[in-house]
């Protein structure tokens, strides 16, 4: 089964890493998912930017209404996620341990099945 | 989990919403910051054993305002508070503070705080400093390796310009919406200048150590870190938006500014793979989101034109026509000479360097002790083949240089001229502006 592990933790926190304590993290990050890679078990990941950079579209009963900023203001906020292929939760919860060793801190992840995926690249070039 | 670089981190990022309501309680600068430091000690203690807190900024100002009360205690007789023991690993006291200070409280709080380091009778150089250090919580000696200063007479600064704001008293009463919006925009600029101080600092000296360039680059993400929580508090303000968009797509070209020598590398010349590409799209979707309220200000206009030349994947695909349609309406948002100065570098792509000169030389005037000005026109002269003037107006631009890696750069075509017939590019490259 496909699981979403979805990342949180407190943005200002993750922002006020140095470069060079980001790039460490990245490198031990990158590690265990180059190697969910090679067994083929890895989908997409994503780091998102933070949620300075968000806006909401919140629907209501007429014209949905545009928003800056995240869907919620949060003490710890949606960062990023990881689709991983286990053949239980337990599995899961390893890959998830392995991630909260490898980036210090506080934070939580959020370990849930995937019901519907429609794995596609955009032609646009990610950077 | 609870290593102290983390904790050093966790404390870092709470600084600025601490410290701002810990002067809400106390009502003095010395006294919040003190509290501020003696709840840190009490983390590094208790953080480690209990875990770290939920919310690390409302176990700050919980236990900081205890300990600022512990002090206070000594002149008069007041409740006592509970211990941070009791709160550090459950977070009941801690949530009730987090919940009495809601959004709207932290917002002005760090507005305050922000807005108290711009008091307008202190230098700019006092305000950076200031704001770097009780805001940021950058060190004393960090400050002063920046600014190329002893520790001793950057300490005297700072106490000088604490004592300034004390006696000019701090403004305690909310805002209302039109004293918001002011302080906002002071706010902003004083933000632009500490990046700004970060931004010219590697230029204005080659001989600068390594450690004081890293000072310097370190300004430059302090400001950025600090506009992203005033865009964070402020979402629907798109001056702030645009600043912190500004901000980005500046700081992602600094890995490409200087060659390994030291020596200014422009604009035109710059290997555009060394630009931080992450940056970028960061500023470029702030700008996007900016630009949604469709109320321009001068920030957004100076970020669209920096959002123009990161785009360009090559300075020949350069869209001037765009640039020169920002700068107009920059020009006709905020009038200034450096404004129109900048333009006529796109004047000169688009309709050649008469057309370009025609623009800047009303400006002689005002511009007189501007390096960039005579640094410009003297390229812009010699693509003329008015050879003796281009001499005049470099060497003009040589005695007014910030640097001697200015002056090295206006040198260097100055040795050239005469050799060949100037290019259009090679004009270019006099052409650095200040934003761009």
């Amino acid at each position: 089964m496909l699981y979403a592990i979805l990342c949180y933790n407190h943005e200002d926190v993750v922002g006020a890493w140095s470069k060079e304590e980001d790039d460490a993290v990245m490198a031990r990050l990158m590690k265990i998912t180059g190697k969910l890679q090679d067994e083929g078990r890895l989908g997409p990941v994503a780091r998102l930017m933070p949620t300075s950079a968000a806006t909401t579209l919140r629907k209501g009963a007429d014209e949905p209404l545009v928003i800056d900023g995240p869907f919620a203001e949060t003490k710890e906020q949606f960062l990023g996620f990881y689709l991983v292929d286990c053949e239980t939760l337990d599995d899961a919860l390893t890959i998830a341990r392995d991630l909260a060793e490898a980036n210090p801190g506080g934070g939580s992840y959020e370990i849930r099945p995937v019901g519907f995926y429609q794995p596609a690249t955009p032609k646009a070039e990610t950077r | 989990m609870n290593d102290p670089a983390w904790i050093e981190t966790a404390l870092t990022a709470a600084r600025p919403q601490a410290v701002a309501a810990l002067l809400r309680y106390f009502r003095d600068l010395d006294r919040a910051e003190e509290a501020f430091q003696e709840a840190c000690l009490r983390a590094l203690k208790s953080w480690p054993k209990n875990g770290p807190p939920r919310d690390p900024a409302a176990w700050l100002i919980f236990v900081g305002r205890n300990a600022g009360v512990d002090g206070v205690r000594r002149d008069s007789r007041l409740r006592p508070l509970p211990e941070e023991d009791q709160i550090s690993d459950l977070s009941d006291a801690e949530t009730d503070i987090a919940e009495k200070l809601d959004e709207s409280a932290y917002r002005d709080d760090i507005l305050r705080l922000l807005f108290v380091c711009c008091h307008p009778d202190l230098p700019t150089t006092q305000q950076i400093a200031l704001a770097l250090r009780i805001v940021s919580g950058l060190t004393v000696p960090q400050i002063a390796r920046a600014f190329l200063v002893s520790e001793a007479a950057m300490e005297q600064r700072i106490t000088r310009a604490k004592a300034k704001i004390a006696r000019a008293g701090v403004p305690f009463e909310a805002p209302d919406r039109e004293a918001r919006a002011e302080r906002l925009s002071t706010v902003g600029a004083m933000l632009y200048l500490v990046f700004n101080e970060g931004y010219s600092a590697r230029a204005s000296d080659v001989a600068r150590t390594r450690e004081a360039e890293r000072s310097a680059s370190v300004f430059a993400e302090e400001a950025i870190r600090l506009a992203r929580l005033m865009v964070k508090l402020f979402p629907a303000e798109p001056e702030i938006a645009g600043l912190l968009a500004l901000m980005l797509l500046q700081h992602a070209r600094s890995p490409a500014r200087f060659d390994a020598d030291g020596q200014i590398v422009l604009l035109e010349d710059q290997n555009r793979t060394l630009w931080n590409g992450a940056m970028i799209a960061e500023g470029v979707a702030m700008l996007d989101k900016a630009l949604r309220h469709a109320r321009p200000g001068p920030y957004q206009l100076q970020a669209a034109i920096a959002a123009t030349h990161a785009r360009a994947k090559s300075a020949v695909e350069t869209d001037w026509a765009a640039i020169d349609l920002l700068y107009r309406t920059l020009e006709a948002v905020q009038p200034s000479p450096v404004v129109t100065l900048n333009r006529s570098v796109a004047i000169n792509k688009l309709a050649g360097p008469e057309a370009a000169l025609a623009l800047i030389d009303p400006l002689a005037e005002r511009l007189s002790g501007y390096f960039y000005f005579h640094g410009l026109r003297g390229g812009l002269l010699s693509e003329l083949g008015r050879r003796a003037e281009a001499v005049e107006a470099f060497n003009r631009a040589i005695s007014l240089a910030n640097s001697p890696a200015e002056a090295a750069h206006i040198r260097r075509h100055l040795d050239k001229l005469g050799e060949a017939p100037k290019t259009a590019r090679e004009t270019a490259h006099l052409s650095r502006t200040t934003n761009v």
